[in-house]
């Protein structure tokens, strides 16, 4: 299969690689996937409670040079946005920005799971009830 | 000195011609390209002699006669003739085959296509090390089994099955033995009358012969095997196998065998040392790399092994100057990491990192070296981006731990 030059360079210079302290209540930690299917993606972002906006974000991935590719790309769209836009960040979007195949989309799904879930965990440490990434979006338009 | 790249090493899914093999080939496109079926001039008596020696030398690398040689237009089709052959002219004696879960898909889905027509079929399972238990082949016989079909060595893992026992156990019960020998012939000593093999599955671009070729031993003695046609035409090939021969083809598959022959010992020896010397100058820098099968019955020239934590294709996508496959889902197109090392008890997470890696006449020492250093590289990389490598070292036990997987994947 031939890989797009995007995510070729995503996966030879993978941006914002590493890893948060999980235990800082300023950032929020998302891990999905799983060994058995192939790919784990762990996504963190520090988020200022004050602005609400992401001010730094890292990832850590297991799987294909798309999976990178779609996580590594996630961290560069989420920094500097603010929980609400980062949570507007849709799978589809991933997809034509790095020009998946079919095949691929699933690393794409499973980015913006990453996303919403690390943005879940930053809201339940903040004391705000975790909502669901259908209302939050719901709540935007 | 410095290698050329890329480097090819993945000789199971096929092999390059050699170049005397091409030499052998080529006045059969051109000056002599009779049809070897033409019984009465020139052009046919110089094709038809070219098979017929052809025919010898596949024989001589086999033990076998040369009547006992069926041309074919490869493996595939010699695995699905034997098995398809045997089922329809044995019908009356009985519905029944025996084979296993590590098998090509050649013979699986030719054994999953005759249940729908009414014979059944034992898949039976392999032990950790790649290999049949005996004990559970004997129980799976039946009085109606008429044919057991295992390969001899496996494509993916390089494993070699217990070929001479099975060999006996079918002879005793009178039943007759398929063996899909591809990754074998050539490469260790394949002898059809020690082995008690009946019927055998050959290709020619495994062993540096062309692709479209390949051959099906069918013994004519001892016992004698029968099989109905599947392409019927011009009754070429005493009835198995119509069609005119590919006498290029043909030609390249015998001289390819003859090369095998003369060479193999000395072949074998190389590239069991170059093997040796890739394994050991991997598994030595990484920690965490397991071998997948067995690795005392195995072929000389493979090594199947999965780095934990490292998915299989991002890992290829980091030593894309290097041909080798990998077992991961990724590279599939059904999405479902390696049936065979599933079956083998490898995890899926572990299935989903392994890399073959198969070596080949014309690998050097130069590029084995220049392998290990870029996979050890590479997945030391990877390992630095692997939320999973991180887990471990901070000794979280990810075997036991809940995951959730993605909202529409898998």
């Amino acid at each position: 299969m031939a890989y797009s030059e995007k995510v070729v360079d995503h996966y030879n210079n993978p941006r914002n690689v590493g890893s948060l302290d999980k235990k800082d209540k300023n950032v929020g930690t998302g891990l999905v996937g799983a060994p058995e299917c192939g790919d784990v993606m762990k996504l963190q972002m520090k988020v200022n409670p004050e602005t609400r906006v992401i001010e730094e974000a890292k990832f850590k991935t297991f799987g294909c040079g798309s999976a990178i590719a779609s996580s590594s790309l996630a961290t560069e769209w989420v920094k500097g946005k603010t929980v609400e836009e980062a949570l507007a960040i849709k799978n589809t979007d991933i997809v034509r920005e790095l020009s998946l195949p079919p095949v691929k989309i699933h690393c794409s799904v499973l980015a913006e799971d990453a996303i919403k879930a690390a943005l879940s965990d930053w809201k339940t440490k903040q004391g705000e009830a975790a909502t669901k990434p259908a209302e939050s979006t719901a709540a935007r338009s | 000195m410095a290698v050329k790249l890329p480097i090819y090493m993945d000789n199971h899914a096929t092999t390059p011609v050699d170049p005397r093999v091409v030499e052998a080939m080529m006045p059969f496109f051109t000056d002599k390209f009779g049809n070897a079926a033409s019984r009465n001039h020139e052009f046919g008596w110089q094709a038809e002699e070219a098979v017929e020696n052809a025919r010898a030398q596949i024989a001589r690398l086999i033990n076998a006669t040369p009547k006992e040689i069926v041309f074919t237009s490869g493996a595939t089709e010699s695995t699905n003739l034997a098995i398809k052959g045997v089922a329809e002219m044995y019908r009356e004696k009985g519905n029944h085959i025996i084979t296993q879960v590590t098998e090509h898909k050649a013979t699986l889905d030719t054994c999953k296509r005759l249940e729908k027509y009414g014979y059944e079929v034992n898949y039976l399972p392999v032990e950790k090390d790649g290999r049949i238990n005996l004990d559970e082949l004997r129980r799976a016989i039946t009085p109606k089994t008429i044919l057991i079909s295992i390969m001899y060595a496996n494509n993916e893992i390089g494993v070699v099955q217990p070929i001479a026992e099975i060999g006996k156990i079918a002879k005793e019960k009178g039943i007759f033995f398929h063996c899909d020998a591809v990754q074998a012939v050539g490469k260790v000593p394949v002898d059809v009358q020690k082995d008690g093999i009946d019927i055998m599955s050959i290709s020619g671009h495994k062993i540096y012969g062309p692709k479209g070729v390949g051959a099906i031993y069918v013994r004519r003695k001892n016992p004698r095997v029968q099989l109905a046609a599947i392409i019927d035409g011009g009754g070429h090939e005493r009835g198995m196998r119509s069609g005119t021969l590919n006498v290029p083809g043909i030609v390249g598959l015998g001289k390819a065998c003859e090369l095998c022959q003369v060479e193999m010992a000395s072949e074998a020896k190389h590239l069991s040392g170059l093997r040796d010397k890739l394994k050991d100058s991997i598994m030595s820098r990484l920690d965490e790399t397991y071998i997948n099968g067995s690795m005392e019955h195995r072929l000389p020239h493979n090594i199947n092994i999965s780095f934990a934590f490292v998915e299989g294709e991002s890992l290829l996508m980091g030593i894309n100057d290097v041909a080798v496959s990998s077992g991961s889902a990724c590279t599939s197109a059904t999405l479902e990491p390696s049936y065979v090392l599933k079956a083998l008890g490898v995890g899926e997470d572990l299935a989903h990192t392994s890399i073959r890696f198969g070596l080949g006449r014309f690998n050097t020492e130069e590029e084995v070296n220049y392998v290990a250093d870029r996979v050890v590289e590479t997945v030391n990389r990877l390992r630095e981006l692997s939320p999973l490598y991180e887990m471990a070292k901070e000794g979280v036990d990810i075997s036991n731990m809940k995951w959730v997987a993605a909202s529409d994947s898998h």
